[in-house]
């Protein structure tokens, strides 16, 4: 494939994106925006996910916890009062570097805390670290297994941030400060920064998405398939198939981290139930809709179905309605609803039906596969 | 001699309480093609898999190009040079022939994963080179007509055909072919022997597992022949072929 045909779903998006928020801003409904927005972000942990499932072939039952790790830490440090700390040295230095601010809260009170960026930073690098700890024990299990582990593993961060007293157990973090990404342009979510937010969201999710599908058809991107589908067969062509799992786990929970922080920023709160494994089930059940190996079905369907959702269309029936997704994927589609079989048959048929209908001639069933891809109606061969 | 290029001295392997190798050492010289024969359950796959690092042996050494990687990890083992076909075909099915084959190509190449996510200027050159090699050896096979189909659509014949272009991707110094005739006709076998020769006479040195006489005694220039976890015998084929003690295990006399 060449490098640009790869790229042009994100000049479709884009202009998708731009077209939208005009037809928004024209009938005065801006604020369904914020709701694209914090899909957009859910979209990030969607995208890595798919990575890792999709491609790399291993679950992950654990994003939730990812995604919280990232926000709370962001949370936590730009929300930490170290006023009662201004004079010891270090933070003194901090200050001096301006990674430590003072700032005002909603109720007026000074707040000496970590800056966005370095407490960005910092829970990037702290999901990677928490990741690689998971990932090195974790990832050697096949399966179910992996499965059941990062199960685990999401069960203990959610009881942590829900147990915590400085992570404000059931009531989460508020107050979380907007994110100036660039002194124009801050990551908030108060009425006048709408606009300005769903093009950061968006920019943020289309700029992981050409992250990722250069991943996927990169050197690293055919390794990870393979190992997905046949690991026997990748690790004896030299493919380390034990590092090359670890480090798509990482990069899964980085994508997860960003969309974390982000989402913290956009809200000014995280609570815990963001790292309910109902959570993870979501993520899980929107790569598997958008078609397990299909980056873009996912990204799409993340932003779908996480804008209903948010809208409220489903109820009360929030979670249910993803978990009946995951029952109808399995049973009737488990390479995702993009990829289902039934409509490739039809579009055979389809084609064969115009085929004796312009050419009123059967085709010998000897070179069918010859014909049919002779045949102007057929698009490309067996794979069109 | 210095001019062995694979030894073993003598390895032991067990299952549960299965001696499946009991102490088999063999040498591979340069460029020659040296078979492994033996009945069913005589271990053969299992030398294979203790060569190219699938399991570790219990006791013994494999020392290659005089560098010991004896229990070495499979990926170690290809980025020195062994490559492999596996008894049961294992492409990658859902991805194209042709991508198949660029995966061969992984130990060759660098790219990690930061440049492949940025898609740098040297990953994408990287890249078509990786294009270009693949499609060279497709062209070689005979292959170059199925390059974009997909690997899990091809007949059997071809898959297995598949399975060797990707093994030549790697470049191997050695190449470790697991039954290559399993399954094949006797027309597919007998280009299977010509290829097989074709690739010795590259330079490339190759270690057959056989199940099937035939095939073996008409290419390779030395067998070693296993039964139940032991070397019984090992000398050129015309020698092997008289050993009264092959006849007696091939069929099955007192």
């Amino acid at each position: 494939m060449t490098p640009l045909r790869r790229y042009w779903p994100v000049a479709a998006i884009a202009l998708a994106v731009i077209v939208l928020q005009a037809a928004l801003s024209v009938t005065d409904a801006t604020y369904y925006m914020t709701q694209v927005t914090m899909s957009a972000y859910y979209a990030l942990v969607v995208i890595g996910l798919c990575l890792l499932m999709g491609y790399a072939g291993q679950v992950s039952l654990g994003h939730a916890g990812f995604f919280a790790i990232g926000g709370y830490t962001v949370a936590y440090m730009t929300t930490v009062n170290l006023l009662a700390y201004r004079d010891v040295p270090l933070v003194h230095w901090l200050q001096s570097l301006h990674l430590v601010v003072q700032w005002q809260n909603l109720y007026g009170a000074e707040v000496l805390s970590f800056s966005p960026w370095p407490a960005f930073i910092a829970a990037l690098l702290l999901t990677g670290l928490i990741a690689l700890l998971i990932g090195v024990p974790v990832i050697r299990l096949k399966g179910h297994y992996l499965a059941m582990a990062t199960l685990g593993f999401g069960l203990i961060i959610y009881r942590i941030v829900l147990g915590t007293k400085s992570l404000g157990q059931a009531d989460g973090i508020s107050n979380v400060p907007p994110f100036h990404l660039l002194p124009w342009l801050e990551v908030n979510g108060r009425a006048p920064f709408r606009i300005q937010n769903y093009y950061i969201a968006w920019a943020t999710v289309l700029l992981a998405m050409v992250l990722a599908i250069n991943l996927v058809h990169s050197r690293v991107g055919r390794a990870l398939r393979s190992i997905h589908q046949n690991e026997e067969a990748a690790h004896s062509l030299g493919v380390n198939t034990y590092r090359y799992k670890l480090a798509i786990f990482v990069l899964s929970a980085l994508f997860a981290a960003v969309g974390g922080a982000l989402m913290t920023h956009y809200n000014g709160s995280i609570g815990p139930s963001e790292a309910t494994v109902m959570k993870s089930v979501r993520y899980v059940a929107i790569v598997a809709i958008g078609g397990m190996a299909n980056l873009w079905g996912a990204m799409i369907m993340a932003i779908l179905l996480n804008f209903l959702s948010l809208r409220g269309v489903f109820g009360t029936f929030d979670d249910a309605v993803f978990g009946a997704i995951l029952i109808a994927i399995m049973l009737f589609a488990p390479q995702g609803l993009l990829r289902m079989p039934k409509w490739h048959a039809v579009a055979s048929v389809w084609r064969k039906g115009t085929f004796y209908f312009f050419a009123r001639k059967l085709p010998d069933t000897a070179g069918e596969s010859e014909k049919s891809r002779m045949s102007p109606f057929s698009r490309g061969g067996p794979h069109g | 001699m210095d001019n062995v290029l694979l030894e073993t001295k003598s390895l032991h392997r067990s299952f549960g309480g299965v001696h499946a190798i009991k102490g088999v050492s063999i040498q591979v010289r340069k460029g020659q093609i040296k078979a492994v024969i033996g009945p069913n359950g005589a271990g053969k796959t299992t030398l294979f898999n203790l060569i190219a690092g699938t399991i570790p042996p219990h006791e013994g050494e494999v020392t290659f190009q005089g560098r010991r990687i004896t229990a070495w990890k499979p990926h170690a083992v290809a980025a020195l040079g062994i490559a492999r076909t596996f008894q049961t075909t294992k492409l990658f099915p859902h991805m194209t022939v042709l991508e198949n084959v660029m995966v061969g190509r992984h130990p060759r190449t660098r790219s990690g994963f930061l440049a492949g996510m940025l898609n740098l200027p040297c990953t994408w050159r990287e890249d078509c080179e990786i294009r270009a090699k693949a499609r060279e050896i497709l062209a070689d096979l005979g292959l170059i007509k199925s390059a974009e189909e997909t690997a899990s659509n091809l007949p059997f014949g071809r898959q297995r055909l598949v399975e060797f272009a990707r093994a030549l991707a790697t470049e191997p110094v050695l190449l470790l072919l697991d039954e290559p005739a399993a399954g094949l006709n006797i027309y597919e076998t007998r280009e299977l022997s010509e290829l097989i020769l074709k690739i010795r006479d590259r330079g490339i040195t190759c270690l057959v597992v056989e199940h099937d006489m035939s095939l073996v005694m008409n290419i390779s220039d030395d067998v070693a022949v296993l039964d139940q976890g032991q070397k019984i015998a090992e000398g050129p084929p015309r020698v092997i072929q008289r050993d009264p003690e092959v006849i007696r295990i091939y069929l099955g006399e007192g």
